[in-house]
């Protein structure tokens, strides 16, 4: 039944309405054998629902969903080869770290050598020796999500979701998983799929990115496809910030009226008499914002006093009194044709 | 003025907490176990045959008097009757408890809970009383079977020894029905209450992890929902154990603790013996909840 060359997942115009709110609409997807695969979007975008869908606690209003080639969408969860690990860990509070680990071979009846065996290797791999006895109550939110990863990954499951896990996390312990998490990814070899809504988290971890919106798929690509090359102004806005910029000076720079998008950070800031190479494009303006940050600058530049356009750089020489005097200057901005894009809609 | 009086509370929290805790410890410390401990007391005095006046020594004479087969019987009718009705109230309560808490719309939800409340708004022994009528022999009960052609059945059903009885406001089997109906609210609620607070994604994470849903309800939902099993199960035995309208009022005429002790106290005029009574009672409740938090129903808490 189940078809190793075929994709580990696969949508076919997938929908699911509840009542009139199209929370995942028309979605055709498919997502490979051993992807790291994020969904990325806002809130209210039908990531998680999708996510719902594959585990099997919703199911799809039309539209089918397959599993390595084997078609699922009607299959209760506990029929279904897909592990979850949840927003808020959901953690069996009245068992100790190894039963709760060892819950999956325990209602499968797998004997308790076996089980015990196993668990040491789970713990192992999430770094929790020693830990079997405690219940969860006594673990951090970091030692609590490992132990939620260990309880999906011990059943080896075809595919692995992971629904914003690392949410509720720290700054710091979220760096520090989302390298753990990949790098166990690459050791067990499982697809994983995950839902965010950090497109940073997205870009560090994924193969491939799935841009949610409005319960349609805006764009799917490479982390740095997404990134360099938005699709929609709608991705070259959630993903990082962009200038979109359309209408007259649109037509001044690149001939049509067509919007284009422009990261912050690949605008050249010049002095106002810079004669820009041949591949570069220019815009005059006048510096009407500094915001110092650090590592970083911000300046918000007013072209043609209607456009205004965030460029980033970085303070490699300047520092904050150098920064903060340029407000009000004449600048001349200038980037690489390549580095921007035209957007479809 | 009123800004230098709350800077003086605000800087002296201590103070605050004592004026607003001793009127309730107060309360708690003097009418509430002080009673208790008179009810001890009184246990332990005994009353004099010929005078009838109560002797204020120490005795254990009292206590002696439970024990006789008459009072044994009493205390053995009474606490099978509180574990029955215990019983078949969770058995009922809980799916109802369930459906409230994992699977009604909200406003579903606030109509249940009314439902399930509304008879406490009413009367006790009015409902009492209602019973009787519904279960009497011409009553609607009875009127009801024979609706179904189903009286031989209840026929049979009386004609049983011990339980049965000339109708069903005159049997055990009527009593038991109007216990289970009286306390049926306190062991909903709390079932309810205990349910609400597991999550839903520990129930979804079962199913996940390959649990069917009987392996969910015996692995997650039922050791989740015991401490509620248990804090209702505490309501419905403690207050069969004592109550006195129910037996008064239906079944025959066989004693229950709480109509012996009624009976004691008023036309029998003999409070230590009705005192000793009571502690019954008590110490059954003490066992129950240490075998209670032997089986871990408080672990969760």
């Amino acid at each position: 039944m189940n078809n190793p060359s075929a994709p580990a997942i696969r949508f076919e115009k997938v929908s699911r309405h509840f009542g009139d709110v199209k929370a995942v609409d028309q979605v055709d997807l498919e997502i490979g054998d051993g992807e790291f695969f994020s969904m990325l979007g806002p809130s209210g975008s039908g990531k998680t629902t999708c996510l719902r869908m594959i585990a099997g606690f919703d199911r799809p209003t039309s539209g089918s969903i397959h599993l390595y080639g084997k078609e699922v969408s009607s299959l209760p969860p506990y029929d279904r080869d897909v592990n979850t690990v949840f927003q808020d860990y959901a953690l069996f509070p009245h068992m100790n770290v190894g039963d709760n680990i060892a819950y999956g071979l325990m209602v499968k009846k797998v004997a308790k050598e076996e089980r015990q065996k196993r668990v040491d290797e789970m713990l192992e791999l999430v770094q929790l020796s020693g830990f079997a006895g405690r219940k969860p109550s006594q673990l951090s939110g970091g030692q609590r999500q490992r132990v939620a990863l260990a309880r999906a990954l011990i059943n080896h499951p075809k595919v692995l979701l992971l629904d914003e896990p690392l949410g509720a996390l720290d700054l710091k312990l979220r760096q520090q998983m989302q390298i753990e998490l990949k790098s166990i990814q690459k050791r067990v070899g499982i697809t994983f799929i995950f839902v965010t809504h950090d497109q940073e988290e997205a870009i560090t971890m994924s193969d491939r990115i799935a841009v949610f919106s409005q319960g349609r798929i805006e764009q799917i690509g490479s982390p740095s496809d997404i990134y360099e090359r938005p699709a929609s102004a709608f991705v070259a806005g959630f993903v990082g910030t962009s200038n979109l910029v359309s209408g007259e000076v649109a037509k001044r720079i690149i001939g049509s009226d067509q919007t284009f998008s422009i990261r912050p950070e690949k605008i050249r800031l010049g002095s106002a008499n810079d004669k820009p190479a041949a591949d570069m494009l220019s815009l005059d303006g006048i510096i009407r914002d500094v915001v110092y940050l650090g590592l970083y600058t911000r300046y918000l530049v007013e072209v043609d006093g209607s456009v205004d356009l965030v460029v980033i750089e970085q303070n490699l020489k300047t520092t904050s009194m150098d920064v903060l005097s340029a407000k009000g200057q004449k600048v001349r901005l200038s980037w690489h044709k390549d580095h921007m894009s035209r957007l479809g809609g | 003025m009123l800004n230098r009086i709350s800077t003086y509370f605000y800087q002296r929290p201590k103070l605050v907490l004592a004026i607003f805790l001793t009127p309730p410890l107060l309360y708690m410390v003097v009418v509430y176990l002080g009673s208790l401990f008179s009810l001890l007391i009184n246990s332990f005095f005994a009353i004099d045959d010929f005078t009838g006046m109560v002797i204020r020594e120490f005795t254990l004479k009292t206590y002696l008097q439970i024990f006789t087969p008459a009072n044994r019987e009493i205390f053995m009718r009474t606490a099978t009757m509180a574990f029955l009705v215990t019983i078949v109230d969770a058995l009922i309560a809980f799916p109802l408890a369930y459906y409230i808490a994992k699977f009604a719309s909200p406003k579903l939800k606030t109509w249940l809970l009314i439902a399930v409340t509304i008879p406490l708004w009413s009367s006790y022994l009015v409902r009492v009383y209602a019973w009787k009528l519904i279960l009497a022999k011409e009553g609607i009960l009875s009127w009801f079977i024979n609706l179904f052609h189903l009286t031989g059945a209840l026929d049979w059903l009386l004609s049983l020894p011990g339980i049965g009885g000339s109708s069903l406001s005159l049997s055990p089997i009527g009593m038991f029905i109007v216990f289970v109906y009286i306390w049926l609210p306190y062991m909903i609620i709390p079932i309810q209450t205990a349910l609400e607070r597991v999550p839903g994604s520990l129930l979804e994470a079962s199913s996940d992890l390959g649990a069917k849903p009987s392996q969910t309800f015996r692995t997650v939902i039922l050791p989740l929902a015991f401490p509620g099993v248990v804090a209702g199960s505490i309501f419905t035995f403690s207050l069969t154990l004592g109550d006195f309208i129910v037996p008064l009022t239906l079944g025959n005429s066989k004693f229950f603790i709480g109509q012996a002790v009624y009976s004691y106290q008023g036309t029998g005029g003999n409070i230590p013996l009705a005192a000793a009574m009571t502690m019954g009672p008590v110490v059954i409740m003490v066992v129950y909840l240490l075998i209670a938090r032997r089986l871990g129903a408080f672990d969760a808490l």
